[in-house]
C-alpha cells in the first residue's frame, strides 16, 4: 500500500501558504502541505496548534483567510463549500457528531444527500456494511446510544458514503476507552487497506505514526517539521515532547 | 461636570414646558411618551439582562386595571390602590419567576411563557366583562367637581399630570443608573454571559433574577396606572396582550436597550412616528377621498423589521457606538 | 355539583368533545408548520398565523371573487403562502439567523405587524365569509357533527401523516431532521443550508396555506383573525417541546379538549385562560416541554 506514495505522482491534495481562523482570531499562520494518492498522512502537534481548523479549512467548514488549497488541480475557494464533498473529500469530524436522535441506517442515509450519491445508495451501504458488519446490526439503533467506538465506525461509515477519494479525520481516537483507540486504530489500517488516501490529525502520537506513511507536526498554526512516519517515530526529539516515553 | 449641567438645563427645560404656552395637542404627545418611556424604561432594566418578556403586558394590565377597578367598585383611593396593584404585579412577577428560574427557563422559551402571561391576562379581562367591560374598555369614575381630584388622582388640566409624568419619568431614570451601579448589575450580566459558570462562583442566579423581575414588573404596573389615571380610559388592547408586549420590547430595541435614555429615544420614536403617520393618513384621506386604514400600522411595521435588521443596538445606541467607538 | 355532573354526562358535552378533536387535527396541522420552521432554521415565527389570515383571504379571492371552484382555489391559497414563506425568509429571516433571539422574535414580530395592518389596508376590516356549508350529518339521535369540521380533520391528519412519511423516507426529509440535531457539520453532508432553509419555509408556509383553507370552511376572516389562534399555536409547540414534532402533535389534541371543556363550562375566554395556565403550570413541571426527549 505505501507503495503507491512514491515519488513522482502529483499529489491530490496541496495546502499551499493556508491562513484560517475565527473572526479576529487567527489559528493557521501559512501551512503548506500535500497528500499523495493512495498515501496516508498524519497532522500530529499539541491542543490547540490549530489542527482541527486545518481540517475544517479543507472541508469548507471555515472560510480562508489567505492561501488556497487545491484537490486534483482545482482551487477548492472557487467551489460552493456545500459542493467539496462531491469533489471526493470526505470529513469525519471532531467528536463523530453524528445526528444522535436518527438511526445508525439513517445516519447513513444523510452521508449520501448530495445528489450524485443518491445513485449509489445502496451500493455504498453495502460498502459500510461490508466493512462494519456491527453497523448492519446496529441499523435501526439510534446513534446516540451507542458506544463511542461504535459511534465513530458509524461516522467513518456516513462519510464513506460519498465514496471519497481522499478521508479527513479529526482526532478519531478521542474520548475513547483505550481498548476502543486500539480497534479505531485497526480500522484506519483496514480502510487504508482498500487503498483509499487519508489525510489524520492525532494527538495520540504513537499510534498514528503507526498507521501513517508520513506526518507534518503542527505547533502554534505552523509545520514546525514533516517526515517519514517511521524517522518521527525514531526521533528522539519528538518522542521527548509528543509521546512521553 | 459639563454633563450634570447639561442635565440640571435639560430638566429645567422640561419643567418649563408647560409654562411657555406649548399646544395642549403637544402636551398630550410629551405626557404620552414619558409615561410609556417610563414603562419602557422598566421592561429595560430585566430585557438589557437577557431576560426578554413579551409578558410586560400583563404588568400592565394588572396595574391599570388594578387601580380603576379597586376605584370604581372598592371606593379605594388610587393612593392605595397603585401601590396595592403594583404588589399585585410584583406578587404576580414572583409567581410566575420563580418556577421560570428555578427550572433554568431562558432564551425562546421564556419569551413565549411570559407571553402566554400577557395573553392570560387579557383574556381574563375580557371574560370578566361583567366587571370589566370586556374588550370594550373601562373607564374609571370621575370623582369630585369637574373631574378634578386629589383624592381619584385625576386631572383634567394637563399641566398637571406632565408635571407629574416628568417627574415619574425621571425616577425611572434614576432607578435605571441605580441598577447600572448596582452590584446585582455584575451578577446578572454573569448570568446572561453563563449561568453555571456564576452559580458556581457564588452568584444566587434565581435571586437576582427575581429581585429584578419584581422591580420591572412593579415598574411597569405603575406605569399602566399612570396610563389609566391620565386617559381616563383602558381597554384590553391597549394596555394588555401581545400586542403591548411586543410594543414595549420593540421601542426599547429601537431606542436602545443597553443606554440609559434608549428606552425615551424609542418611546420617542415609535409615538412620534405612530403619530406623523396617523396625521399624515388622516390628509391622504381628504385627498383619495377614502380612509387608507391601516396604512400607518403597515409603514410602521416595516419601519419596524427594518430598525431591527440594520440597527440592531437601537438608534441611540447606534448613535454612540459610532461617537464613542464603543464595541458594546 | 348536580349541574355539573349533569352538564358532564349530556350529550351536547360529547359533542363537544368531538369538536375539540376535530379542531385538534387542524391546530395540530398548524403546530406541525411552525415546529418545522423552529427545528430546522431556529427562527420562531411570530408572524405564522398572520400568514394563515393571509391563506384565509386568498382562498376568499380565489373561490368568492374570481369564481375558482373551491379545489383550485385552495390550491392557489397553499402555493401563494407558501411562496410568501419562502419570501418571508429571504427577505427578512436571512438577515436575522444567528442573531439574538430577541432580534428575531421582533423581526417577525414586526412582520406581525406589518401583515396585520396591509391586510385593513387592502380588504378592510369586515368579517369575510368563503360561505361553503358542507352541512352536517347525524351520528346518534342528538350529536351533530359539522361535516366541514370533519373534512378539515381527515384532511389534516392525511397531511400530518404524509409528512411524517416524507421526513423518514426522503433524502430532504433525513437532512431536515438532522439539520435540526446538528446544523454545523450539514456542510459536511453536502448540503446547503440555505437552500434548506428556503425550502423548509416554503413547506411551512404551503403548510400555513392548507390551514387557512381547512379554517376558511369554518370560520370568516378578517385582519386579526391570527390572533385568536397564533398564541395558541406558540403554546402547543413550547409544551410539545420546540421543534419536537409528535409532541408538538400531542399537544395539539390536549390544547384542543381544554378548550372546548372550557368553553361548555363557562365561555370560550375562559377556555383560552384554562388552556393558557395547563400550559404555564405543564412549563414548570417540564420546562423543556412535556414531550421533549431527555438530552
Amino acid at each position: 500500500m505505501t507503495g503507491q506514495a512514491s515519488s513522482g505522482a502529483a499529489p491530490m491534495l496541496v495546502l499551499d501558504d493556508v491562513t484560517a481562523g475565527y473572526g479576529d482570531f487567527q489559528a493557521l499562520f501559512g501551512v503548506s502541505l500535500d497528500v499523495k494518492a493512495g498515501e496516508a498522512v498524519a497532522v500530529i502537534g499539541p491542543n490547540g496548534a490549530g489542527k482541527s481548523t486545518l481540517m475544517r479549512a479543507i472541508s469548507g467548514m471555515i472560510l480562508l483567510k489567505g492561501g488556497t488549497v487545491v484537490m486534483e488541480g482545482q482551487r477548492l475557494s472557487e467551489v460552493a463549500p456545500h459542493k467539496i464533498v462531491e469533489m471526493g473529500i470526505a470529513h469525519v469530524p471532531e467528536n463523530r457528531r453524528l445526528f444522535p436522535r436518527m438511526s445508525v441506517e439513517e445516519n447513513l442515509r444523510v452521508g449520501s444527500f448530495a445528489p450524485p450519491f443518491r445513485a449509489k445508495y445502496a451500493d455504498r451501504l453495502e460498502f459500510v456494511y461490508t466493512l462494519f458488519p456491527r453497523m448492519k446490526e446496529r441499523r435501526n439503533q439510534l446513534a446516540g446510544t451507542m458506544s463511542g467506538g461504535e459511534q465513530q465506525m458509524c461516522a467513518i461509515g456516513r462519510a464513506l458514503m460519498s465514496d471519497p477519494k481522499i478521508l479527513l479525520m479529526d482526532e478519531p481516537s478521542a474520548g475513547l476507552a483505550p481498548v476502543i483507540v486500539q480497534q479505531v486504530f485497526e480500522l484506519i489500517r483496514k480502510i487504508r487497506a482498500d487503498g483509499l488516501t487519508v489525510l489524520i490529525v492525532e494527538q495520540n502520537v504513537q499510534q498514528v505514526l503507526k498507521v501513517v506513511d508520513r506526518a507534518y507536526l503542527l505547533e502554534a498554526g505552523t509545520i514546525r517539521h514533516s517526515g517519514l512516519a517511521a524517522d518521527l517515530l525514531g526521533s528522539e526529539d519528538i518522542r521527548r515532547a509528543y509521546i512521553g516515553v | 461636570m459639563n454633563r450634570q449641567i447639561l442635565m440640571g438645563l435639560g430638566a429645567i427645560a422640561l419643567i418649563a414646558v408647560p409654562f411657555i404656552g406649548v399646544p395642549p395637542y403637544w402636551l398630550h404627545i410629551m405626557i404620552v411618551i414619558l409615561i410609556w418611556s417610563f414603562a419602557y424604561t422598566g421592561w429595560s432594566v430585566m430585557g438589557r439582562f437577557g431576560l426578554v418578556s413579551l409578558g410586560h403586558g400583563a404588568f400592565m394590565g394588572i396595574g391599570a386595571y388594578g387601580t380603576a377597578l379597586l376605584w370604581n367598585h372598592a371606593g379605594m383611593s388610587p393612593w392605595l390602590g397603585i401601590p396595592i396593584a403594583m404588589a399585585l404585579a410584583g406578587l404576580f412577577a414572583l409567581l410566575v419567576g420563580y418556577p421560570c428560574f428555578k427550572y433554568r427557563i431562558v432564551g425562546h422559551y421564556f419569551a413565549l411563557v411570559t407571553l402566554a402571561l400577557s395573553e392570560i391576562v387579557r383574556q381574563v379581562i375580557v371574560a370578566t366583562r361583567d366587571h370589566t367591560g370586556g374588550s370594550l374598555g373601562y373607564t374609571p369614575e370621575p370623582h369630585g367637581g369637574e373631574g378634578y381630584s386629589i383624592v381619584a388622582l385625576q386631572f383634567p388640566e394637563k399641566t398637571h399630570f406632565y408635571l407629574i409624568a416628568l417627574g415619574v419619568w425621571m425616577v425611572g431614570l434614576i432607578i435605571w443608573r441605580a441598577v447600572d451601579r448596582s452590584m446585582s448589575r455584575y451578577a446578572l450580566e454573569a448570568i446572561s454571559e453563563d449561568e453555571d459558570a456564576s452559580a458556581s462562583v457564588g452568584v444566587e442566579v434565581t435571586k437576582e433574577k427575581l429581585k429584578i423581575t419584581v422591580l420591572s414588573a412593579v415598574m411597569t404596573a405603575f406605569a399602566g396606572a399612570m396610563y389609566c389615571q391620565y386617559q381616563m380610559f383602558v381597554s384590553p388592547d391597549t394596555v394588555s396582550g401581545i400586542g403591548i408586549s411586543l410594543q414595549i420590547v420593540f421601542a426599547v430595541v429601537a431606542g436602545g436597550i443597553y443606554t440609559r435614555f434608549g428606552p425615551t429615544v424609542g418611546a420617542i420614536i415609535t409615538i412620534v412616528l405612530a403619530e406623523v403617520l396617523r396625521i399624515n393618513i388622516a390628509e391622504l384621506e381628504g385627498l383619495f377621498g377614502f380612509k387608507p386604514a391601516g396604512l400607518d400600522n403597515t409603514i410602521y411595521g416595516i419601519m419596524l423589521v427594518l430598525f431591527i435588521i440594520f440597527l440592531p443596538k437601537g438608534v441611540l445606541g447606534s448613535i454612540q457606538g459610532r461617537l464613542f467607538g464603543r464595541s458594546a | 355539583m348536580e349541574t355539573f355532573f349533569d352538564n358532564l354526562f349530556s350529550v351536547f358535552f360529547i359533542e363537544t368533545l368531538l369538536n375539540g378533536l376535530l379542531y385538534g387535527g387542524v391546530l395540530a396541522l398548524l403546530s406541525l408548520g411552525l415546529n418545522l420552521i423552529f427545528g430546522v432554521i431556529d427562527v420562531v415565527w411570530i408572524c405564522y398565523a398572520e400568514l394563515v389570515m393571509l391563506g384565509m383571504y386568498a382562498v376568499y379571492f380565489a373561490h368568492n371573487v374570481y369564481g375558482l371552484p373551491m379545489l383550485p382555489a385552495c390550491a392557489v391559497a397553499i402555493l401563494a403562502v407558501a411562496l410568501l414563506g419562502y419570501i418571508l425568509h429571504r427577505v427578512v429571516i436571512a438577515h436575522v439567523l444567528g442573531k439574538a433571539p430577541i432580534n428575531q422574535l421582533l423581526a417577525t414580530g414586526g412582520v406581525l405587524f406589518f401583515l396585520q395592518s396591509i391586510a385593513t389596508l387592502i380588504f378592510g376590516v369586515e368579517f369575510l365569509s368563503v360561505g361553503v356549508s358542507l352541512g352536517s350529518f347525524q351520528i346518534t339521535e342528538d350529536i351533530y357533527v359539522s361535516k366541514s369540521q370533519l373534512v378539515a380533520f381527515i384532511i389534516a391528519a392525511v397531511t400530518v401523516l404524509g409528512m411524517y412519511l416524507f421526513l423518514s423516507r426522503s433524502y430532504m426529509g433525513a437532512a431536515i431532521r438532522a439539520i435540526s440535531q446538528d446544523r454545523e457539520i450539514m456542510i459536511l453532508m453536502g448540503v446547503d443550508a440555505n437552500r434548506l432553509y428556503g425550502i423548509t419555509s416554503a413547506i411551512g408556509g404551503g403548510l400555513a396555506g392548507l390551514a387557512a383553507c381547512l379554517l376558511a370552511l369554518q370560520f370568516d376572516v378578517h385582519p386579526f383573525v391570527g390572533i385568536s389562534f397564533g398564541p395558541l399555536v406558540f403554546m402547543i409547540c413550547v409544551m410539545g417541546g420546540l421543534g419536537n414534532l409528535v409532541g408538538g402533535f400531542i399537544a395539539a389534541f390536549v390544547f384542543a379538549q381544554l378548550i372546548a371543556t372550557g368553553s361548555y363550562f363557562a365561555d370560550l375566554e375562559w377556555g383560552a385562560v384554562l388552556a393558557f395556565c395547563v400550559f404555564v403550570i405543564a412549563m414548570f413541571i417540564r420546562p423543556e416541554g412535556l414531550f421533549a426527549r431527555k438530552s
